[in-house]
């Protein structure tokens, strides 16, 4: 499943690297402490996240994510605006709750790579 | 521990303490560098990580710092040298969770007491000694494993 798929499918608004949204999504990861992030996170995971400010960029880039997610209305600092577009990182924002952002994307992920493993 | 071994590549970035402004770009740099030598992704990875994590040690409690990157055919070697408070207690510092961060740190999403434990967990060596007043020393190794590329 590619970025463009979630994108349009959870209606999020693309602020940027619009241009890799080709990007295919290997999995997912959430998380506010980035060395958690760091840590545990893998390439190809989309990012849902609340921080905004432009060290996500680098933690985003640094770990080969497929993007970010910025839920529950948060917009991107300036600076991490112009970083992430500086290096071609998708940044995604939505007014929906973390919560529902990510059951939503663990869903269309779960059920593209077969059955649902909750069940 | 490893000097002795001829290095293919060495270079020193400096780290601005005090600023996130620029967090990032050191590691940034390494993990290109490190790329364009051909070396595994999860070495790179990992290398990326631990010099991450050193800069914003430095950024967020040193007055100013440099990373310095030692490649040889065997090993990456990392270390971040700072000019600064220096820690009390390297023992505590050391602990999962512990953290002198301030609140303004922490709500950027630094400052969890992990830093240090993901540098030690990451890499195959790791070294700290630091001066109360003059600043701290860490030295990271990670092998070279050209038969595994787990990531």
């Amino acid at each position: 499943m590619n970025l463009e798929d979630i994108v349009k499918t959870l209606n999020l608004r693309v602020v940027s690297g619009e241009e890799r949204l080709a990007a295919e999504v290997l999995g997912g990861y959430v998380g506010d402490l980035l060395s958690d992030v760091m840590a545990n996170s893998k390439e190809g995971d989309l990012w849902i996240t609340r921080q905004i400010h432009q060290n996500i960029v680098a933690v985003a880039s640094l770990k080969d994510h497929a993007g970010i997610i910025l839920i529950q209305g948060c917009k991107p600092a300036a600076d991490t605006l112009d970083k992430a577009r500086k290096e071609g990182i998708p940044i995604m924002v939505t007014d929906m709750p973390g919560f529902e952002v990510i059951g939503r994307v663990y869903n269309m992920l779960a059920t593209k790579k077969g059955p649902d493993p909750s069940t | 521990m490893f000097s002795h071994e001829p290095a293919i590549y060495e270079n020193s970035f400096p780290v601005e303490g005090g600023t996130y402004e620029n967090a990032g770009h050191v590691s940034s740099q390494i993990k290109a560098l490190l790329k364009r030598m051909k070396i595994s992704k999860e070495v790179v990875r990992r290398a990326a990580l631990v010099t991450y994590e050193s800069e914003i040690n430095i950024c967020s409690y040193a007055r100013s710092g440099k990373i310095v990157l030692r490649v040889t055919p065997e090993h990456v070697m990392i270390e971040a040298i700072d000019e600064g408070q220096g820690i009390v207690d390297i023992e505590l510092a050391m602990q999962e969770g512990y953290s002198t961060a301030t609140d303004r740190i922490r709500e950027m999403g630094f400052g969890a007491g992990m830093g240090l434990c993901n540098i030690k967990n990451f890499s195959d060596f790791f070294r700290i000694t630091s001066e109360i007043g003059k600043g701290t020393h860490l030295k990271m190794v990670i092998r070279i494993d050209k038969d595994f590329d787990g990531i």
